[in-house]
């Protein structure tokens, strides 16, 4: 009875392994990519609520949020951190802007050769290795006393933040016709007028971009804010550095999740603010 | 300087780093005078254009308004307005916002200015159309808004740089005529810069004609047309159909002797001949006689006759198009009536429709520009 089952069944199931031999391997590579790609996270998360959890147990023994208080708690130290961090940043992002809007509006005016140049010099502090570099400047803001300042570390962030915003910057000014500016000039308005009322305006998508791409740099900047700003300042990475040095991984996964919010809501705002053709003129 | 001009351009030179575009330009013109600056991409019409409006400085000269030393002033204190090739309307503003944006900067009021924006919009049809963006508005009503916005200032003058370039040749026809009419109805001085040829003649008072950042002539387009004062006036004014001949010249007389692409002829010009020797002889296609070589013609003098052989014919509408070689080259001629390929004709030109000048000293006036020729220098410009 069986033998004519399996005869008759044969060619059908030979179709289902050739489909099961083409989908399995894709499956397995599509399945592992995204356990590389979403697994920590997932740990990141489980971890997040976590009461117990230690070796050999492959998932927390008890769940819950008592971390989420102590963390948010008044003797701990996440908000302020989180207030250290925010306006560490928003700092960050008006002297970058301040910086970058004449600049880039120069270069992007200016002629090719020298344009290059003075783009190619705004990388340089990215050159060199970051440690070096900052433990220099620690020292030379010691004796200057800065260290250990909200100004020490946003200096720092602002040469850091600078690359971007005057790359970006540079693009979105290059990206408004010099003829639309010359048309305000003709009736009557001055370069400043010019400036504020046509050339800002239109540049702005691009200028709010690169604010962005600051302010997060500046969220997630840890080796110039460890060695310029602590212990005096705290920023998040700080904390998670040292809640995750001290095995803390609760606390750790708590502040990394803190610091994760921005960086998606950041994602989703550049999509809108971002064109094509702003970002197409970055590095021309 | 005449005390009439209004504005004056002197001695001009301008030019990006080393490369001159202008040459010592001298124009003058007068208040309410509409004046076309013609000529090839690339010879520096635009240039002159930016360089009056203040966009850019010029390395040597002087340019002076109703008396006052503007060269060195800044664009937004010169009183001008620009339409640009692009109309450069602000995407980020309302076509009403445009328009206003001149006033606004002279500190009017609000009503003030909603009431002149109104205005401009029923003077050039666009009346419902002030609250979209130019992004919502077509080709026309864009060049529109940006002339509003040019006129609503009320400038002493209004510079055009092609601003009818970027239309449908069917609406630019009557967008030229309603230019011309509007700025004879305001009196605006305005300087107006084309490469179409028909553009400058209908709506200019005078035409500057510019070859290679110089001024090659300047006229009204009647005289421009009628008399071109050199080869490259005469070629860029129509006359592309050119014709190497030898003549002895004295005075207004010019005798061309018998050779073998020409009978002998002898003229008299309504303007001093050229000097004797190797000439240029060019012509329109227009109001020439083609006959057939064995016709005997009763018609006296006061033409020059040229011997070639037809070697096509189309129709372009009107008359009959003929393409004729005489000697190495060859020139268009159109008639009434259609002569087969192959026939051996005369070509009648009457000294009204001919210009000669002295052939370029470089090479035979048989290589210079010609129309039947498909890659020379001229039919370039012409269709650049």
């Amino acid at each position: 009875m069986s033998a004519p089952t399996a005869s008759l069944a044969a060619p059908r199931d030979l179709g289902f392994v050739r489909n099961l031999l083409w989908w399995l391997p894709r499956a397995a590579v599509l399945g592992a990519l995204a356990f590389v790609i979403f697994g920590p996270l997932l740990n990141l998360l489980i971890w997040t609520v976590a009461e117990r959890w230690y070796f050999p147990h492959a998932l927390p023994i008890d769940y819950g949020f008592s971390y989420w208080g102590r963390v948010f708690a008044p003797r701990g130290n996440a908000v302020q951190s989180l207030v250290a961090s925010i306006s560490i940043a928003v700092f960050t992002v008006a002297g970058s802007l301040a910086l970058a809007i004449p600049a880039g509006y120069a270069l992007a005016r200016l002629k090719l050769p020298l344009r290059n140049l003075i783009l190619l010099a705004f990388l340089l502090p990215q050159a060199f290795p970051n440690l070096p570099v900052y433990v220099n400047i620690a020292r030379l803001f010691y004796e200057i006393g800065l260290n250990g300042t909200v100004l020490g570390v946003v200096l720092v962030h602002v040469t850091h933040g600078l690359v971007y915003a005057v790359w970006i910057a540079a693009a979105a000014f290059s990206a408004v016709d010099r003829d639309l500016e010359l048309a305000a000039r003709n009736l009557g308005a001055s370069g400043l007028k010019a400036f504020a009322d046509v050339t800002l305006p239109l540049a702005a998508p691009g200028l709010m971009a690169s604010a962005i791409f600051v302010f997060l740099e500046s969220l997630d900047e840890f080796t110039g804010s460890y060695f310029v700003g602590a212990p005096d300042v705290t920023t998040l990475p700080l904390l998670l550095y040292s809640a995750g040095a001290g095995g803390n991984y609760q606390i750790a996964s708590i502040t990394a999740l803190l610091l994760l919010v921005p960086s998606i809501a950041f994602m989703l705002v550049v999509e809108k603010f971002l064109r094509a053709d702003v970002l197409a003129k970055v590095g021309q | 300087m005449s005390d009439d001009a209004y504005l004056s351009l002197k001695d001009i030179d301008a030019g990006y780093g080393r490369t001159r575009v202008l040459e010592g330009i001298d124009l003058m013109i007068g208040k309410g005078e509409f004046v076309a600056l013609l000529g090839a991409s690339g010879c520096g019409k635009t240039t002159l254009l930016r360089t009056i409006a203040g966009f850019a400085l010029p390395s040597a000269g002087s340019i002076r308004v109703g008396g006052r030393d503007v060269t060195r002033l800044p664009p937004d204190k010169r009183g001008m307005a620009m339409v640009f090739q692009s109309y450069a309307l602000w995407p980020h503003m309302t076509a009403a916002r445009n328009i206003g944006y001149g006033l606004r900067l002279k500190g009017w009021r609000r009503e003030a200015i909603a009431a002149r924006v109104a205005e401009m919009e029923a003077l050039l049809g666009l009346g419902g159309l002030g609250g979209r963006k130019p992004s919502e508005l077509s080709g026309g009503q864009r060049q529109r808004v940006a002339l509003g916005r040019a006129l609503a200032v009320d400038p002493d003058i209004l510079l055009l740089d092609e601003p009818l370039s970027n239309l449908d040749a069917r609406i630019r026809l009557t967008v030229r005529h309603e230019i011309r009419a509007l700025q004879q109805r305001l009196g605006i001085t305005t300087i107006h810069v084309t490469h179409d040829r028909e553009e400058a003649m209908v709506m200019a008072d005078r035409i500057v004609i510019l070859d290679k950042g110089r001024i090659a002539q300047l006229g009204t387009p009647e005289a421009i047309y009628t008399r071109p004062a050199s080869a490259f006036v005469a070629a860029f004014m129509g006359a592309e159909n050119v014709v190497p001949l030898d003549a002895a010249c004295s005075g207004h007389r010019v005798d061309i002797a018998a050779g073998p692409l020409n009978r002998a002829a002898g003229l008299m010009l309504d303007r001093p001949a050229p000097p004797s020797g190797r000439l240029e002889a060019r012509f329109r296609s227009e109001r020439l006689e083609l006959r057939r070589l064995d016709v005997q013609s009763a018609a006296d003098g006061g033409a020059i006759e040229l011997i070639g052989r037809v070697e096509a014919v189309v129709y372009p509408g009107g008359e009959w198009r003929h393409t004729v070689r005489i000697g190495d080259g060859s020139v268009l001629v159109d008639c009434p009536e259609a002569l087969p390929p192959g026939s051996d004709v005369l070509v009648r030109v009457p000294a009204s429709g001919l210009f000669l000048f002295a052939a370029p000293a470089d090479g035979p006036a048989g290589a210079s520009p010609s129309a039947a020729d498909e890659n020379s220098p001229a039919r370039e410009r012409l269709t650049a």
